[in-house]
């Protein structure tokens, strides 16, 4: 049902030629757009809980949506907003933030990030870099973020800092802010995958209070890392999202394009390279919906809560590689037309790589289950 | 997607745990891990006192219908009883032809006559049974067997005459299901017949093939005028094509979890190994393990998928997929356990060829690619029915 409804309204409003036309714009989603998913979809507050004015819908429908929306490379801010902010109010957030911020969200009103990594290029707590240090009954926050999802355009940014001197899981606070505070500046980060934007975010002397501030002072490791697994499970279903549409461009095209007088579908190396590619796709999706169960747990009590960790670096793990694959192996099986700028191909292929690269790489994932298993 | 067991379910699990602890004891306690594919020339009497054993207080055949034998137990009842099984470490089932191919496909097609003859044997583990498909000529193509049968009418029994090759467990078995041609004529999978045979008569011979790992599972089953009851074809002359296929498909995913299981126990001494010999530390065999862990816990969700009724009715991609899937980690965990033993890998447990149960592992997945539909065929049908691209040509050749 959800999955008709999803499909049904991205293959109306994530056409190749509105990606592209979001795609060329610094803010990186038509406004348009993204009000029709706010007002009459109202997908932004699927899993945010009805006393917030949300639907009140689990992870298990979300990841429903986001592998939807992987397929249809929809450029909007909903991964940032959901997945990200949302995400990080419902597990960090103070009882006042929700009531704002998770309000404004349902309405429309407010989009929503976060912001954790510096320029090390480490997704785990050293990735966090920024400072906070008290000043009276203020905090003064500094440092400087990368790769932040929709950074330069979010309405509000979730910041993770740690204290001065700090080292490793410790001293990380969260705060929740306004992007307009001062001494906020942002700026966009042109990217290879131009359908989803980054941004870079400077903060220099950010004077914020504590009504600002989530949960305790320099404690917020764990809330940080829970985020950073519901993110990293969502980002895995996108990517079985596009394991599946990089499959399905690559049949349909096989099946017309003639050689030696029949479809190039009918050669055998073609025909198992695609089944290999079908074997990615389900074996990305199998990951996904037991990881999205996880999740679920994870957020409202059950007895899988705990497998949050082992449950998104597997899906992670795999589901970046599978996405990578079968992209890769679109392009060759779209032989010279896959090269092309035209053709939608090479869109995913890129989507692939950086949501590789976003929240670790398979092999970051890997090393995390090695802990788990041999450590 | 189906993530836990009810609580009755959890029960019927305590109860098949408590069982097998306080009966794979004594005698018995030789045979923990032993058995199953790669393993199955070990105690071949003794597992076979076990699945009597097994069959006594009710615990094979367990998805059978009560009426021929069985407990008629729910989907996830059969695969509770699977893991339990396999988590115990009991011994791989000499009588798993019988159970999981010969009885089903019976109970589907067979005869009453012949489900009353046949299936009490197999529920009680007495009667073994072997699958006598793939010839010299027909392997991945096996609608090319060559294998003849003709009615004669003075004995009024069926003659057999042909060869079959692979035949696992032949040499242990009481009976052998055979496909072979009915019409001479015939070619592909048109005039196909579906016999069940004894084994043991002068017209059947029997010679084991030795594997690369040493040891000798398979065999060749010549048939010389071999003799078959008329009544002991199952469904008409030339329906064999049908029923033959008609049993692939009773495989339906509840042996699945397991044989994960069983996966499971493997990769774990491969990591105890690691963790003894250092090689934990090493950051290739690291990611490497943790890659298997990845896919060996993606395989159990995937199979929870084949199993959670979604009510789509239709053809299951993830389904489609299983065998390929499985099997290319099998292969690779052999070579990974391998890698991490380092140097040790190479030294048998003794001569003249005896392999320790790690190698015998490594050497014995090199045929899970193989048997059961190789690789390549899985492709074929993957492709085929699961995406709709063009099926095969057919090529004529003079
Ligand atoms: C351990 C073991 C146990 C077995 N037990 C039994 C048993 O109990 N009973 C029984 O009947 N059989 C049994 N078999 C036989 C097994 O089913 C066959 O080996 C299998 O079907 C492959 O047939 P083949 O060996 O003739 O290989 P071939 O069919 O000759 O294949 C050779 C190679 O060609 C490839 N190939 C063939 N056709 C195609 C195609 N159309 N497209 C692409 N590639 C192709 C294959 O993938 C393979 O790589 C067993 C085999 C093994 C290894």
């Amino acid at each position: 049902m959800i999955r008709d409804t999803a499909q049904a309204f991205l293959a109306d409003v994530s056409s190749s030629s509105a990606i592209r036309n979001a795609m060329a714009s610094e803010q990186g989603f038509e406004t348009q757009i993204w009000q029709r998913i706010c007002t009459e979809m109202y997908w932004q507050a699927i899993h945010i809980p009805e006393e917030y004015g949300g639907m009140g819908l689990g992870y298990v429908e979300l990841v429903i949506m986001l592998e939807e929306m992987g397929r249809y490379l929809l450029c909007s801010p909903f991964f940032s907003t959901v997945c990200l902010g949302t995400n990080a109010l419902i597990v960090a957030g103070t009882a006042a933030q929700k009531q704002q911020y998770l309000s404004q969200i349902c309405q429309g009103s407010l989009t929503a990030t976060l912001a954790y990594t510096g320029n090390n290029g480490r997704w785990d707590a050293d990735a966090v870099q920024a400072t906070v240090t008290t000043d009276g009954d203020h905090y003064l926050l500094n440092g400087r973020y990368r790769y932040v999802p929709d950074g330069h355009s979010a309405g509000l940014i979730i910041f993770a800092v740690r204290d001065e001197g700090s080292t490793g899981v410790d001293g990380i606070s969260l705060f929740a802010l306004d992007a307009n505070t001062p001494g906020v500046k942002r700026s966009w980060l042109p990217t290879m995958d131009e359908t989803r934007k980054q941004a870079e975010i400077t903060l220099d002397q950010v004077c914020v209070t504590k009504a600002d501030l989530m949960g305790e002072q320099g404690k917020a490791w764990p809330q940080l890392n829970k985020i950073i697994q519901l993110a990293t499970v969502a980002v895995a279903a996108e990517q079985a999202g596009g394991a599946q549409q990089t499959l399905d461009l690559t049949v349909e095209y096989t099946q017309e394009r003639v050689q030696f007088g029949r479809p190039v579908a009918g050669f055998q190396a073609v025909k198992h390279q695609a089944a290999d590619m079908m074997l990615r796709a389900e074996v990305a999706k199998s990951a996904v919906y037991y990881a999205a169960c996880v999740a679920e747990e994870a957020l409202n009590g059950g007895p899988l809560a705990n497998e949050l960790a082992e449950a998104a670096s597997v899906a992670k793990s795999y589901c970046s590689q599978g996405y990578f694959s079968n992209a890769s192996d679109a392009i060759q099986l779209h032989g010279g037309v896959g090269f092309t700028w035209e053709y939608d191909v090479h869109l995913y292929f890129k989507r692939a790589k950086s949501s590789e690269l976003f929240l670790g790489n398979s092999a970051y994932h890997r090393e995390l289950i090695a802990q788990i298993l041999l450590d | 997607m189906k993530i836990s067991f009810s609580p009755e379910d959890e029960k019927f699990r305590a109860e098949v745990a408590q069982w097998l602890t306080q009966n794979l004891v004594g005698e018995f306690e030789q045979l923990k891990f032993r058995g199953g594919p790669g393993d199955e020339h070990m105690f071949p009497q003794a597992r076979k006192k076990w699945e009597q054993k097994l069959a006594q207080d009710g615990w094979t055949c367990i998805g059978w219908p009560k009426e021929y034998g069985g407990r008629g137990c729910s989907i996830e009842q059969q695969v509770i009883f699977n893991e339990e099984y396999a988590r115990a470490g009991a011994p791989g089932h000499v009588g798993h032809i019988g159970e999981g191919l010969a009885g089903p496909t019976l109970i589907a097609f067979g005869s009453e006559a012949q489900k009353q003859k046949y299936l009490p044997g197999i529920v009680a583990g007495t009667e073994l049974w072997c699958q006598g498909y793939s010839e010299p000529g027909a392997g991945s193509d096996l609608a090319n067997v060559k294998t003849k049968a003709y009615f004669d009418e003075a004995k009024g029994k069926w003659i057999i005459s042909g060869q079959k090759v692979w035949t696992s467990l032949a040499h242990e078995s009481d009976y052998i299901f055979v496909i072979a041609r009915t019409n001479p004529d015939s070619i592909a999978h048109k005039g196909l017949g579906f016999f069940l045979m004894k084994m043991d008569q002068p017209g059947i011979e029997v010679r084991g093939i030795k594997q690369l790992t040493g040891t000798s599972e398979f065999n060749e089953v010549f048939f010389d005028q071999a003799e078959c009851d008329a009544d002991d074809i199952v469904g008409k002359p030339g329906e064999g094509w049908a029923i033959a296929m008609g049993l692939l498909g009773f495989e339906r995913g509840v042996s699945t979890l397991g044989q994960q299981m069983q996966f499971h126990n493997e990769l774990n001494q491969v990591i105890a190994i690691a963790k003894a010999n250092g090689n934990d530390k090493d950051p290739i065999i690291r990611q490497r393990i943790a890659e298997a862990h990845v896919r060996l816990k993606i395989m159990r969700y995937n199979s929870m998928r084949m199993l959670s009724d979604e009510g789509d009715g239709g053809l299951k991609k993830e389904a489609l997929i299983y065998k390929l899937y499985w099997s290319t980690w099998h292969r690779d965990l052999g070579e990974l356990a391998m890698d991490v033993m380092g140097p040790e890998a190479e030294i048998l447990a003794s001569a003249p060829y005896n392999l320790t149960r790690l190698q015998a592992m490594y050497l014995f997945v090199r045929s899970d690619t193989i048997y059961g539909g190789t690789n390549e065929i899985q492709r074929n049908i993957i492709a085929e029915r699961g995406l709709g691209m063009p099926k095969e040509p057919k090529i004529q050749m003079n």
